[in-house]
């Protein structure tokens, strides 16, 4: 067996509610076990103990659980120098490291050593049994040693975590997503937050066709290694596009669309029983992006309209999108509805008396229903 | 009713085909080059498919080696045809309606291409392919015999004539996937030298195609290995997919009247839509009899595309292995339409499996198609 480390960070300061954060954090980290693997809780981290062959899967599998800062396979050792000694020498030969430190970390305060103590006498037994070099201030090991009253970790380099909150810890919120790039970044952000997400899409069948519909799914999916499987809803929206374009004048078309957009998910999330909605908005990338253009838009949702990509620049979001594996998918060149129904000329910076002007034409209400009534929900498993 | 019409990208097997390629998976796996009876036996099934399409050809059996499809049988024709003669040169001519992989293979063979310009029906002239290639150090000329995207039947013979009588006559391949089965080949009598072929556009599997060779050609494999068919084409050879490749030629033999079977068909499918579309490339007197290739001005063709998808019918929007990318296609930019008409057009192909009732419902498909997106699209 293999010991696997999982650290998080903010947990620890939620006061009253930290016992069901750790229970959510540690029913998401069980959820990604292999056969034969278990998790407690211990000590403020969550502790994995998984069959070796399974282990670099596994540890894998816990960078992406949200609410975990790092991920660490640990070599546990007996609380006594010379088993200290032993694991830090084996790990030392393994590494193929020419230099190392020590950094020793006494959670247990009743070890007869102190930390500094530890660093030295370790530091000069393993530089005794391997030959290696020992180098405080760039070496090719950093030999983590954490001390506790009944057992000693050593391990070495930590994976990094997605951080946040667990999945659920904050509460559920629906996400539009389009298949472009922004918005599974935005969901994934959301996550990262502590947010379950259902994630809706709007078809504009037959402008858009099920190429796209495909690649929604394989973004959900591609999102699932965080957020497990997730929920899916597919909206017709070819009445709701045609219809704004053959009623409402043309400046006005992407806002329109996307207050009805807004109004779908703000439907939907009753039935999801979710608090918000998150979209891929960044603030000033396209037309309907400014903060007026927000601003017109968003005043259809009573939910909160969480924005978690507003203040990025383009670069920051495809760099987080290629971390988490959706941009390849989301590059893929199909249409998406957006794109096809665009203005030539939109406006940009549109007060929210003229977009309700232009929006007065529109059986807004009929149009909600048909869309509500044709939506399909789908599960997609990661 | 579903109607596959997107025959020119792919065609479903047929059971006699899936006989083959069972037959030979299960029973015949021997590997041909081994001497023990198993060996034999796989490489008399090699050998009997080789036959049948040399046949078809009108050439010699040992003339025929098989390969992965007609990917690559372009790329090994291009590709060693030009290593052979480096000394000779570094041009090679071709048209601009070639298939990509035509095309792209000449790229990366060639130091100078020439792509020959076509005429509003896809027709390059013989004389201007003899005139390009006699200029000095031009050592392959590659042309495909019907193209992909309209149906362009082009003047291979008369083309092979015309090299003929240059002093230095460089090679002439032949792209001639889009061909079998459709339109007369006969490579060996038009003064040609190589002939890719492609199992899957004749109800054969995927994965394998031929190429012919004239005997004595001067050619260099792409790939290293053993000494199969001839050391130009190592590796074990694809016996299941040679099988089925052989059974859907011979079924192809059988069939002299399907061409004449399919123009009609097509025919037929023109004028039940004539009035709503306008027909791009060559006329129905000329052009290869398994394709129909229409712009429907004013609709995008990815979105006819899904609304046909959704009454039953299948068909592409240029050819299939463009279809994931967005720019217009090469082949109806080069025949003059305008890049608006080039992203109205659509590709309808038929087989020789295509019935009268699937032609009726699909022509019911693309009117009712049409109708309901006139409602949806700007004029």
């Amino acid at each position: 067996m293999t010991t696997i480390l999982g650290r998080f960070g903010e947990i620890g300061l939620k006061g009253a509610n930290r016992g069901e954060f750790e229970r959510r954090l540690l029913r998401q980290v069980r959820q990604r076990l292999p056969e034969g693997a278990a998790a407690s809780l211990r000590g403020g981290q969550v502790v994995v103990h998984v069959p070796e062959a399974s282990a670099a899967q596994t540890a894998d599998a816990m960078t992406r659980v949200f609410g975990l800062v790092s991920v660490i396979g640990a070599v546990p050792a007996a609380p006594n120098m010379p088993a200290i000694a032993g694991a830090a020498i084996d790990l030392a030969r393994a590494s193929g490291a020419h230099s190392f430190k020590i950094a020793a970390r006494r959670v247990w305060k009743g070890f007869p050593l102190t930390s500094p103590e530890i660093n030295a006498a370790l530091g000069a037994a393993v530089a005794d049994a391997t030959g290696l070099a020992v180098d405080v201030h760039h070496p090719d090991l950093t030999l983590a040693v954490e001390v506790r009253s009944d057992v000693v970790y050593l391990h070495g380099q930590a994976l990094p975590g997605p951080g946040g909150l667990p999945l659920g810890a904050s509460g559920r919120a629906v996400a539009l997503l389009s298949g472009g790039i922004d918005s599974p970044v935005a969901t994934y952000l959301a996550g990262k937050r502590g947010l379950s997400v259902a994630a809706v899409y709007f078809h504009a069948f037959p402008f858009t066709g099920d190429r796209t519909k495909e690649k929604v799914v394989d973004l959900c999916r591609a999102l699932g290694r965080y957020f497990g499987p997730m929920r899916l809803w597919v909206v017709p929206f070819t009445e709701c596009q045609v219809a704004i374009r053959d009623l409402c004048p043309a400046p006005f078309a992407t806002l329109l669309t996307r207050r009805m957009m807004l109004r779908v998910a703000e439907e939907l999330s009753r039935r999801e029983r979710a608090g918000a909605l998150v979209t891929g908005d960044s603030l000033g990338q396209v037309a309907s992006q400014t903060l007026e253009a927000l601003a017109a838009v968003g005043e259809v949702a009573e939910l909160p309209l969480l924005r978690p990509v507003v203040a990025l620049d383009k670069d920051e979001i495809v760099a987080i999108a290629r971390r988490i594996g959706t941009y390849d998918i989301s590059i893929r060149p199909y249409e998406d509805c957006c794109s096809i129904f665009a203005p030539r000329h939109p406006r940009t910076r549109p007060t929210r008396e003229q977009v309700r002007e232009a929006e007065a034409p529109l059986p807004a209400a009929d149009l909600l229903a048909a869309a509500l009534s044709g939506s399909e929900r789908l599960f997609v498993e990661p | 009713m579903d109607v596959y019409l997107d025959n020119a990208a792919t065609t479903p097997a047929v059971p006699e085909v899936a006989a083959a390629v069972s037959d030979a998976l299960l029973r015949r796996f021997g590997n041909p080059s081994s001497p023990h009876r198993w060996g034999i036996e796989a490489s008399r099934v090699a050998g009997a498919a080789r036959d049948v399409l040399a046949g078809l050809l009108g050439v010699a059996g040992e003339e025929v080696l098989f390969t992965s499809g007609g990917t690559e049988s372009n790329n090994l024709a291009i590709g060693g045809l030009a290593a052979a003669r480096r000394r000779a040169g570094r041009r090679i001519v071709t048209t601009a309606i070639e298939h990509s992989s035509v095309l792209a293979a000449v790229d990366a063979c060639a130091d100078e291409v020439v792509r020959l310009p076509v005429d509003a029906a896809g027709r390059v002239a013989p004389e201007a392919v003899a005139e390009a290639a006699a200029v000095p150090g031009t050592v392959v000329v590659a042309i495909g015999h019907v193209n992909n995207e309209v149906g362009t039947v082009q003047p291979v013979a008369e083309i092979g004539a015309a090299l003929a009588r240059l002093p230095q006559r460089p090679a002439f391949h032949v792209d001639g996937v889009q061909a079998l089965g459709k339109v007369p080949l006969r490579p060996g009598e038009w003064g040609v030298d190589t002939c890719a072929l492609s199992a899957h556009k004749i109800h054969g599997p995927k994965g394998v195609g031929a190429l012919w060779v004239r005997r004595g050609m001067r050619m260099l494999p792409l790939m290293h290995g053993g000494d199969q068919q001839g050391g130009l084409r190592p590796g074990t050879e694809n016996v299941p997919g040679i099988a089925g490749f052989g059974a859907a030629a011979r079924l192809c033999a059988a069939a002299p009247d399907a061409a004449a079977g399919m123009a009609t068909l097509r025919e037929k499918l023109w004028e039940a839509i004539s009035m709503i579309a306008t027909r791009n490339g060559p006329g129905p007197e000329t052009a290869a009899p398994h394709i129909l290739n229409v712009c429907v001005p004013g609709l995008p063709a990815e979105v006819l595309l899904h609304a046909l998808e959704e009454r039953g019918v299948a068909c592409s929007a240029g050819s299939a292995c463009h279809s994931r990318r967005p720019e217009p296609s090469h082949v109806l930019l080069a025949l003059g339409l305008p890049e608006a008409a080039v992203r109205s057009s659509i590709r309808l192909s038929l087989s020789r499996l295509t019935t009268e009732a699937e032609i009726d419902a699909a022509a019911e498909a693309f009117r009712d198609a049409v109708a309901a997106l006139r409602r949806l699209v700007h004029r």
